[in-house]
């Protein structure tokens, strides 16, 4: 069973909160997988789950780099896999690695190798709105596993759009 | 004194020979850039493979062109943050290696600050004054790159103050993602300034000036590059424009992306020079090679400008040879256990 978490948001601040709610939640070994459009807010978003996991400042992008890391209450690993055209270059990467050891990955443009990721992930996936600077954030649950992850995001429901069962 | 300095904390093998912090005797650089071209940009795996195959050869080629044997170098110096780990382990650990076997003393030197100090350097005897002495210190610095937009301000010798920085993309990740979106090769910032000569400037992008800070956002313009992009057909490849259409519309639009990063970095820098009352601006990194970039700093600064010829400002070994006379000289050196620092920052 698995349903779709749709959330509205308005402006890059409040695609951060909902971030920083989801790093609160966060424990060692979580995977956050992103995907969506160049401009959705993949890196906003990530910027508030570093936030949430006591990171200072702003998380950059990494797409040059691939990899970055932060510490905060826990190591992130932030990921980007937007230059990546073969998923063995994953590989390549060590992204194994990553997702095994004991601090939280986040990964930007995981759709480029769906098939490297355990199948526990949260998947969420930005898309543009309507207007400007609204987003859809769509978070993939799976019933049973990320319970611990989205009871925050439940209690906040002032992004909320819908609830929806999809079998 | 002879340094020489190594550098290998990105894509560039590079190691150079400088005498007493100003003088290249050589200045040699073993780019990866074709390799990484048809990945669109650096893969770390890669060029730390690339790396441990360069780093030898460079280091006996910047001492042959620089009439220097191992035994009349004084010091060397090597960057050991930031950058991607494995490059800078390949780099620091040679240096180590060539340090201990010498008995001279290892210099582990901040790649950012390395930037800084290319400003010191002479290019063929031009007699350029010491910075320190002509305009003098405080200097505000931009040092922008494909993993850097920084704005520091340098107090002194050594005393650093991060003013700004990005808070998403760095200048010249936004670069290389534009010229992906207008379907130009890597990296991104010399096709953006190639494709944009002749532009009539019809198009305009807009600028986040993140007003009471001296960050940068580069992220909003990419986003609005790439809407434009799309409405025009460029985007996503192969685009409904073809042939002549396609050209003027890739021009007009890399030429709008250009202008306003370029607008924002210059203004930003300037403002906060004015701000903190520096007596002049050193520009540093790869992004600062840009044409337009330089010709607007000179031509909107009340300051001097320094800003290295474009060799000295991409990722070079001369700038960590003259940052490592500038510690030495003060009775710095390095501890042979020192590790690489990936996220070292300058402060």
């Amino acid at each position: 069973m698995s349903s779709l978490l749709s959330l509205v948001s308005h402006s890059p601040e409040s695609t951060r909160e909902i971030g920083r709610i989801l790093g609160q939640a966060a424990e060692a070994g979580d995977a956050f997988l992103l995907t969506g459009p160049l401009g959705a807010g993949k890196t906003c978003l990530t910027q508030g789950i570093a936030w949430g996991l006591g990171v200072e400042g702003y998380a950059r992008s990494p797409t040059f780099v691939l990899v970055t890391r932060y510490r905060g209450r826990l190591t992130l690993h932030h990921i980007d896999l937007f230059r990546i055209e073969d998923p063995l270059e994953a590989w390549d990467l060590g992204l194994d690695e990553y997702l095994s050891d004991s601090g939280v990955c986040v990964v930007e443009w995981a759709d480029r190798a769906v098939e490297v990721f355990p199948p526990d992930c949260l998947w969420i996936n930005l898309e543009y709105g309507s207007e400007e600077t609204e987003r859809q954030i769509d978070i993939n649950v799976k019933e049973g596993t990320h319970t611990r992850l989205l009871d925050g995001l439940k209690r906040a429901p002032a992004w909320k759009s819908g609830n929806v069962e999809t079998g | 004194m002879k340094i020489l300095g190594i550098e290998t904390s990105c894509d560039e093998t590079a190691a150079a020979v400088v005498e007493d912090g100003r003088k290249v005797m050589s200045n040699i650089i073993a780019s990866q850039v074709d390799i990484h071209a048809r990945y669109g940009g650096v893969v770390p795996e890669v060029a730390s493979r690339q790396h441990v195959i360069h780093v030898t050869p460079t280091v006996a080629e910047a001492l042959e062109v620089g009439g220097v044997t191992m035994k009349e170098l004084d010091a060397v110096a090597v960057t050991y943050g930031p950058g991607l780990a494995g490059s800078l382990l390949v780099g620091l650990n040679f240096a180590k290696a060539l340090a201990f076997s010498l008995g001279i003393p290892l210099l582990c030197m901040n790649h950012l600050e390395g930037h800084i100090y290319s400003a010191w350097l002479q290019r063929d005897g031009d007699g350029a004054p010491d910075p320190e002495r002509e305009p003098g210190f405080p200097f505000l610095c931009l040092i922008a790159s494909g993993g850097h937009t920084d704005l520091v301000e340098m107090e002194a010798h050594g005393r650093y103050r991060l003013l700004g920085r990005t808070r998403d993309d760095a200048a010249g990740e936004a670069f290389d993602k534009a010229a992906r979106i207008l379907g130009l090769g890597f990296p991104g910032g010399p096709e953006i300034q190639r494709v944009s000569g002749g532009a009539l400037g019809k198009e305009a992008l807009p600028r986040a000036w993140l007003k009471d800070s001296h960050d940068f956002s580069f992220s909003g313009v990419k986003t609005a590059l790439l809407h434009k992009a799309q409405d025009r057909g460029i985007y996503p490849p192969p685009g409904e424009l073809e042939g002549a259409d396609m050209e003027r519309e890739v021009r007009e639009m890399a030429s709008a992306f250009q202008e306003s990063v370029v607008d924002v970095m210059v203004s930003k820098t300037l403002e906060a020079a004015e701000k903190r009352g520096a007596r002049g601006i050193i520009l540093g990194g790869g992004v600062t090679a840009n044409a337009l970039l330089r010709e607007r700093m000179v031509q909107q600064s009340g300051l001097p400008v320094l800003i290295p010829p474009p060799i000295l400002c991409t990722d070079n070994g001369a700038m960590m040879a003259a940052c490592g006379y500038q510690h030495l000289i003060r009775g710095h050196s390095s501890s042979f256990d020192l590790d690489v620092d990936p996220s070292l920052s300058l402060e």
